[in-house]
């Protein structure tokens, strides 16, 4: 058996892949947390939450509903998306005009709430969500064993995180929002209807939550704390990155995961810790992240 | 000898206030002195900690400006070290624990200090949560912290070697006295030039910049003070319950201790000591009622509404409508 560094390939690979995964989950969190602190300058301290969310509602929609997995994967998004528009429209407008981080501790308030509801009706002890039928099964690739729907996870927060970039940096509605982060005072003067822009896009930096922990369901433990201890790891993610770039959020989370996963090979006990050390070398030797603008 | 200088209208106001001022730490300390005769010891313990812990907290956060969501790190380092001192050497007497607990603290502190302020805002509050997750991991898989258990029976000793803390009101008179102790720091790092410069850096950091004040150093400092209190708090916490647990160390923890702030009053001295009581009070209530579940939902619950109608804090709005209606 091929051997890479005294490790068994296919364990070495599969670890890699494993890497991969969580790194595409940190590109979307911390895409999403991005695009929202673009705009409207705070640190949705909820994203965590509303991944979790995200993910329950997907396994309520199937026990309670029968709502498949590719309909869930479409319209729990929205579902959650629109709440976090009424958040933004009814909670969050009302403070904007504040220093920042009240917008933190709001969200953070947020969270609370919503896991510890979820925790009173279902537990801590997580559920599992079925794999659905069409992507069942894996691939052998010779050298290793790769499971369909881990390759379709990859792919999909791929092409959603591309897609995203793509609307950001390509379009007209990219451009007023970039306009929006620059000087949202300005556009206002120029007629764009900037409360609008605002909603929307916290909206929009939900629904990438939401639809993280659909593609998530399946994968792990369906449960209310899913989202909180992930969503620091993805703070440190943003720390490391930086929150100025887009596609520096994308590369940032997945090489991060990888990072992760390569730890997980070699010296597991520090496989938890790992993206934290990397967080305080960076602050160290660029304080202002890999893709930071200085401030 | 008599003094015959002439006191300015100016003078005489100063010098009435400190005189309130010290009337009104005479009358809490009384307060505090007679407490343990009308409610339960180790309740009022437990609110003491937790008061020294939200004021160290708030030095940070109302006298530099610094939201630090990483705090329970110092309270649970405090803890632990403390714990495992005096669990391990019997003879340790119970204040040299709590001094080698908050030393332990203070040098997490400058290393997380020197740290976090390399970024500012926002991300200094992303900085230090996600070192305390480090922090966290690092207690779990450690051999000397018991992991999930935690360290339990820490024996409270004698203190000096002389007193016994066994009783629970021997032990209360302790708890009260390092309160005040710490209280007494943060009151006159607040009130000196020192702390008039970590205002003006948190009204306006640039400025103070220009004016030639070395800012970073201060910043540290203050962060440096305030996690060796926190380490105090969470030392002393130790003694008194005889355990150090992962709790401490939970990220819950961290915003919990904001919620005591920002209820009580963000830069106000007694608004953490009372927002502190009271959620204190309100978890001791909570747990005895059928709603013990949802305490976390209702911490959430009272989060947001003082962020989005109270947020000068009990004794903020206190203050502010004494200075409405009496000037």
């Amino acid at each position: 058996m091929t051997m890479i560094f005294g490790v068994p390939l296919a364990v070495f690979m599969g670890q890699l892949m494993l890497g991969l995964i969580n790194g595409a989950f940190y590109a979307l969190l911390s895409l999403g947390l991005a695009v929202i602190f673009g705009l409207l300058k705070i640190v949705n301290f909820a994203h965590g939450a509303q991944y979790m969310l995200g993910a329950f509602a997907a396994l309520l929609a199937l026990e309670y509903l029968g709502i498949n997995y590719w309909v869930a994967l479409l319209l729990v998004p929205l579902v959650v998306g629109g709440l976090g528009m009424v958040i933004e429209r009814y909670l969050l407008r009302r403070i904007a005009h504040l220093d920042h981080l009240y917008g933190l501790l709001l969200t953070f308030g947020l969270a609370l709430i919503a896991e510890g509801s979820l925790v009173n009706l279902f537990g801590v002890s997580g559920s599992s969500y079925p794999t659905p039928a069409a992507l069942q099964g894996g691939i052998n690739l010779g050298f290793m064993f790769l499971p369909t729907y881990r390759a379709w996870v990859l792919v999909a927060a791929l092409v959603v995180c591309l897609g995203t970039w793509f609307i950001i940096e390509r379009t007209r509605l990219g451009a007023y929002l970039r306009a929006g982060t620059e000087n949202s005072a300005l556009m206002q003067a120029f007629g764009v209807n900037v409360p609008l822009l605002v909603t929307l896009t916290y909206g929009f930096g939900v629904a990438l939550a939401a639809f993280a922990g659909v593609l998530a369901a399946p994968l792990y433990p369906v449960s209310p704390t899913m989202g909180s201890s992930l969503l620091i790891v993805v703070f440190a993610v943003v720390v490391i990155g930086g929150m100025g770039s887009i596609l520096g959020a994308i590369i940032t989370g997945l090489s991060m995961g990888l990072i992760e996963g390569l730890t997980k090979v070699y010296y597991p006990e520090a496989a938890n810790t790992v993206i934290f050390l990397v967080m305080i070398l960076v602050l160290m030797l660029r304080p202002a992240g890999l893709f930071g603008k200085e401030t | 000898m008599a003094t015959t200088q002439t006191l300015t209208p100016a003078m005489e106001r100063q010098r009435n206030a400190r005189l309130r001022r010290g009337l009104l730490y005479l009358v809490l300390i009384a307060i505090g002195l007679a407490a343990p005769f009308v409610a339960y010891p180790v309740f009022l313990m437990k609110v003491l900690c937790f008061a020294l812990f939200a004021c160290a907290f708030n030095l940070l956060l109302g006298y530099a400006g610094l939201l630090s969501f990483g705090h329970a790190a110092f309270l649970a380092t405090g803890g632990y070290v403390t714990g495992y001192l005096l669990a391990s050497y019997p003879g340790l007497t119970p204040e040299l624990g709590i001094l080698a607990g908050t030393l332990a603290a203070v040098v997490l502190g400058t290393l997380f200090g020197a740290l976090a302020i390399r970024r500012q805002g926002i991300y200094f509050a992303m900085v230090t949560l996600a070192l305390a997750q480090l922090v966290f991991f690092v207690f779990v898989q450690s051999p000397f912290t018991g992991g999930e258990d935690g360290l339990h029976g820490v024996p409270r000793g004698e203190l000096f070697g002389l007193i016994s803390l066994r009783s629970n009101l021997a032990m209360y008179y302790f708890v009260f006295a390092v309160f005040l102790i710490g209280f007494a720091i943060i009151q006159r790092t607040v009130h000196s030039p020192y702390g008039q410069v970590l205002k003006a850096i948190r009204e306006n950091e640039p400025r103070a910049v220009s004016l030639g004040y070395n800012v970073d150093a201060y910043k540290l400092l203050a962060f440096v003070l305030s996690a060796g209190l926190a380490g105090l708090a969470g030392s002393t916490k130790t003694v008194v319950f005889q355990l150090a647990s992962l709790t401490d160390a939970h990220w819950h923890m961290s915003g919990e201790v904001i919620l005591m702030t920002l209820l009580g009053g963000v830069g106000t001295l007694f608004g953490p000591l009372v927002g502190a009581g009271l959620v204190v009070s309100l978890q001791t209530q909570l747990a005895q009622s059928p709603l013990g579940n949802w305490v976390s939902v209702i911490l959430g619950l009272i989060f947001v509404l003082c962020v989005l109608s109270f947020r000068s804090g009990i004794v903020g709005e206190i203050a502010k409508s004494v200075r409405k209606n009496f000037k």
